[in-house]
């Protein structure tokens, strides 16, 4: 009943935001919503955690930790919006600051709408436990934040758009087909098997193995376009830099997240099914790949949202090899994906307001961020230490705890090229903040000042990313222990 | 008694395939609403050219001299292994369709040979666009006979069209070879829509030109050249159509003659409805029929 | 029923060689629609006499929503957008033809070792699903207009089909609905991201959107 909750009232509030008129009742739409759906995930941390068997949608403990990342992102970036949406509204055309064209946004309608949307979509990928259903929610995903990521309409974030589209569409649709593996693979045994997780899990060791690697090839290319692993990473840079910043923390933060679920869930069954060797080597080889390929291709950016999406796909890598490696440094990841969230929905809120004051995306344009936005040059330097590892943010710890357990399990070489990586990207981002944060201040004078209301929700995720550096509550703590064993890999 | 039945097709094809090119004649003239020429048209035009001297270009050699007979020559060989239902072929061994399917490749080379040998350009362009074409229409050919080949086992064209009422079961490869066995009858005979028959413009010729300057016992030893190879393409399209066999030599015979009667006012009714290609879609059309011999093949090999 | 199974599973492989093969828009967009009518086809088929209300449901429903309002949808977008209605490719369309019939071998060659050798048409069937999925993914990377990468996303979505008709998986018919509805949704977005594009661009070539690059 709850999930259902949780599910349709966004829904409807999506529906319904695109008929109210009047800004005002539709942020109070937003802002209620999100408030509601950020209480009802709250006060499922109060009841114990047990799905029925068979059921569709239930909430587990690895689909609680996602949708309390989830649900506290979309409250902040919906707060984020409200100030954002009104400082947008003032033009009704716009010039673009780098072709100089003139464009016009979407309607806001449509932006509060799909918003809602991608939260509903989002949580239904997050409490379904039928893969098939889990596939038709990431799929509606793709869909709800693709107008969003084309809310500019001027010629960059079209492209992103479609390339966002298509890449995401076929890759998913790839999972669709590694479904219908497992579908095959689960009709080999003499009972009638059914896609629902519960099912699957019990019936694992049953299960044909041929097909099940094939299916869960093709559910981690699938699952791995959408959630940003090399090479199927090519949509993200483009859409995670020409979104508004807000839907850009929404992306990062919560549905690479969404996408990894998919992959685990995935896993979670080949562990069962005694494979678990095959896909955690799987998820190794493409973890350290994209930790690899998104350091070196940092290197060259000059443009410091495109510099954070591929900071999203490093991590991403790192997540992966967290869950391939297993044991600790699966609870590692599991840290992690909190941590990474939090953090890079910061980052990406702080580049919206360097961008909106600064008017330009690149590294060497915008400097001495320390004088003229001085909260937010504080905020993007804290965000930027946690990124890259640094105590005494939570980064470091999880980052910390996947390189135990990889030394543990005497993964040497992957332990060599994940600090490899960590330490190419720490040079990389700390070369640019420090040039961006203290430099000389640019010959042309900004006129705008810092507005309050881009600052201080953003406070609410310092205050996160500090506290769980310092300390894991034991609450947390539990959920991430059953979490990682949801997830196959404890 | 197998060489009587097959002496006897060879005897109906020569006496009968200039009736071929009456009738698909009489049936364009049907469809614009004339009455049309004689269906014996053309045995007349033989007779009144066998009669007729023959005029030689001084730019050409014997070259020019020999290619019309050689044409003829190598078209009548390639008839002897071409099986018609019930008739069987007057002669047959492994692996002869590659010998058929060559010698009309022969009795195409000695015709490009003497129309380049008049120096004309007229000539050699359609010399040209006639090897072009036939480079094209020659893998889809032997192609679809090699799918033939595996569907029954079989390495000789009189093997093949005779066990291929009992062979086995295989989606679609008939109707497949079917249509590239039209195609490819349409481009080598000069047929619409790959060539216009009856153009009058040398820039449009492909055939025609190429035979712009026989005459006499030439040009009659050309034109029966043309008929029997219409024959020949017409009787393997019928085997592959009706792959049927009653048994009975009689019945099967009468069906594989009237087989070919209507292959030709099929043709007959192609060249009424549909206009000549352009010069650059012809390929297009050729490789389409390459496409489907190449899927024949594979269906044929799973 | 075998026979007709093969015969269509034939044609189905037929028409996408033409797709790989035509240069003209309207003619894919066709070809598409007749793809899907002919895969509902099998579908009736391969489940002879025990026909149940799911499965008359599911089929009608994708008929109708892949062959009768997806390609209405396209051809709006089409015609809003002004555009020539001519296939614009990376690699010609004799290349295009030849590429298929390779990829048409290995799906044969493959097709013989995932056959579970129940059913005696499910080489066929599973060698055309693999296929079209190809095919699709070969023509979203190899044409230029945006319009042809949808359809090359619908094909591969069609060879999924097809092969999940092959092996006779029964998905619930909520999640057959969703998948459905998935697709139509995506390619109505994806329809209104190229109307926006021809807007801003006054084209929808692919190939020129290239300004975000590393």
């Amino acid at each position: 009943m709850l999930i259902w909750m949780m599910i349709l009232m966004p829904v409807m509030a999506g529906l319904l935001s695109w008929v109210i008129r009047g800004f005002v009742a539709r942020s109070i739409l937003l802002v209620v919503t999100a408030s509601v759906h950020a209480g009802l995930v709250g006060w499922v941390w109060t009841q114990p955690l047990t799905p029925e068997a068979h059921a569709w949608l239930g909430i587990d403990a690895l689909s609680l930790l996602f949708l309390s990342v989830t649900s506290g992102l979309f409250l902040v970036v919906a707060v984020y919006s409200v100030g954002y949406l009104r400082r947008e509204a003032v033009h009704r055309v716009e010039r673009d600051f780098e072709e100089g064209v003139l464009f016009s946004n979407a309607p806001e309608a449509r932006f509060v709408g799909c918003l809602l949307l991608f939260l509903a979509s989002m949580t239904l990928v997050l409490v379904s436990r039928h893969l098939g259903l889990l596939w038709m929610a990431v799929e509606a995903t793709t869909l709800a934040s693709a107008p969003l990521i084309g809310f500019h309409r001027h010629h960059r974030s079209l492209e992103a758009t479609w390339k966002y589209l298509l890449i995401c569409s076929v890759g998913i649709a790839l999972a669709l087909l590694g479904n219908f593996f497992f579908a095959v693979a689960a009709s080999h045994s003499e009972q009638t098997v059914h896609l629902t997780l519960s099912t699957l899990l019990s019936h694992a060791p049953a299960l044909n193995t041929t097909w099940l690697k094939a299916g869960f090839l093709l559910c981690l290319v699938g699952y791995g376009t959408k959630m940003g692993l090399v090479p199927m990473h090519t949509w993200l840079p483009d859409a995670h830099s020409e979104a508004p910043s807000a839907v850009s923390a929404l992306l990062s933060g919560a549905l690479l997240n969404c996408a990894f679920m998919g992959i685990l869930r995935s896993h979670s069954v080949m562990v069962a099914a005694h494979l678990g060797r095959f896909s955690g080597d799987l998820l190794v080889g493409f973890g350290l790949l994209s930790i690899g390929v998104a350091a070196a291709l940092m290197i060259v950016q000059t443009d410091y949202k495109r510099m954070l999406a591929y900071s999203s796909v490093e991590h991403m890598g790192i997540l992966a090899l967290g869950v391939g490696l297993g044991g600790v440094a699966g609870y590692g990841a599991m840290l992690h994906t909190v941590n990474h969230s939090v953090t890079k929905a910061l980052l990406f809120l702080c580049a919206g307001n360097i961008l909106a004051a600064y008017q330009t995306k690149e590294i060497q344009g915008t400097s001495a961020l320390i004088k003229r936005l001085p909260v937010t040059a504080v905020f993007w330097l804290i965000g930027i230490l946690a990124i890259t590892g640094s105590p005494p943010f939570g980064l470091f710890l999880s980052e910390l705890t996947i390189l135990k357990g990889a030394v543990q399990t005497g993964h040497w070489i992957s332990a060599g090229l994940y600090l490899l990586g960590l330490g190419m990207v720490f040079v990389v981002m700390m070369r640019a903040v420090l040039a961006m944060v203290f430099g000389p201040a640019p010959s042309e004078t900004i006129m705008q000042t810092e507005p309050p209301d881009s600052v201080w929700p953003l406070l609410a995720l310092v205050a996160v990313v500090l506290g769980l550096g310092l300390m894991v509550p034991a609450g947390l703590d539990r959920v991430l222990h059953a979490a990682a064993t949801c997830g196959g890999m404890l | 008694m197998y060489y009587v039945t097959g002496l006897s097709h060879v005897f109906l094809a020569m006496t009968l395939s200039p009736l071929l090119l009456g009738i698909i004649n009489r049936v364009k003239a049907r469809f614009a609403g004339r009455r049309g020429q004689p269906l014996c048209q053309l045995y007349y035009d033989l007779f009144k050219l066998l009669r007729k001297g023959a005029v030689y270009s001084r730019t050409t050699t014997w070259v020019f001299r020999i290619g019309p007979m050689g044409t003829l020559a190598a078209v009548v060989m390639a008839l002897l292994f071409v099986p018609l239902t019930g008739f069987g072929a007057c002669v047959s061994f492994s692996g002869d369709l590659l010998l058929m399917a060559y010698l009309l490749g022969v009795g195409r080379f000695l015709t490009v040979l003497a129309a380049m040998d008049t120096g004309s350009a007229f000539e050699g362009l359609g010399a040209s666009r006639e090897v072009f074409f036939s480079a094209l229409t020659e893998p889809s050919l032997i192609l679809a006979l090699a799918a033939l080949c595996k569907l029954t086992g079989q390495l000789s064209l009189e093997g093949m069209y005779g066990t291929l009422a009992m062979a086995g079961t295989a989606p679609m490869v008939l109707p497949l070879v079917s249509a590239v066995m039209m195609i490819v009858l349409l481009a080598e005979n000069a047929r619409m829509p790959v060539d216009d028959p009856n153009t009058h413009l040398e820039l449009t010729m492909i055939h025609e030109v190429m035979v712009l300057d026989h005459s006499g016992p030439d040009l009659a030893m050309i034109q029966y050249g043309a008929a029997i190879k219409l024959w020949i393409f017409s009787a393997l399209l019928v085997g592959v159509l009706i792959p049927i066999r009653t048994g009975m030599v009689v019945v099967d015979g009468l069906i594989g003659l009237v087989g070919i009667g209507v292959i030709a006012v099929v043709v007959g009714i192609m060249e009424s409805t549909m206009a000549r290609l352009r010069l650059l879609h012809v390929p297009q059309l050729l490789s389409i029929g390459l496409v489907l011999s190449l899927v024949s093949l594979i269906l044929v090999m799973r | 029923m075998a026979t007709w199974m093969d015969v269509t599973a034939v044609l189905v492989i037929l028409l996408n060689l033409r797709l790989l093969c035509t240069s003209r828009l309207g003619t894919c967009i066709q070809t598409v629609a007749q793809q899907a009518v002919l895969l509902g086809l099998i579908a009736f088929l391969q489940h002879g006499s025990d026909l149940g209300v799911e499965l008359i449901l599911i089929v009608l429903s994708s008929v109708a929503i892949k062959a009768g309002l997806l390609p209405w949808l396209l051809f709006r977008s089409l015609r809003q957008c002004n555009t020539s209605r001519e296939v614009v490719p990376f690699v010609g369309f004799s290349l295009s033809g030849l590429i298929g019939l390779a990829m048409l071998a290995v799906c044969f060659s493959m097709a013989d070792r995932l056959a579970l050798s129940e059913l005696p048409c499910q080489t066929l069937l599973i060698a055309t699903g693999l296929f079209t999925i190809v095919t699709g993914l070969f023509l979203i990377v190899s044409r230029k207009k945006a319009i042809t990468q949808v359809l090359g996303y619908l094909v591969m979505e069609n060879g999924i089909w097809a092969f999940g008709i092959a092996f006779a998986l029964q998905e619930p018919l909520l999640v057959e609905m969703g998948v459905l509805l998935d697709v139509l949704v995506g390619v109505f977005v994806m329809g209104i991201t190229i109307n926006h594009i021809n807007r801003e661009f006054d084209h929808i070539d692919t190939d020129q959107l290239s300004v975000l690059r590393d």
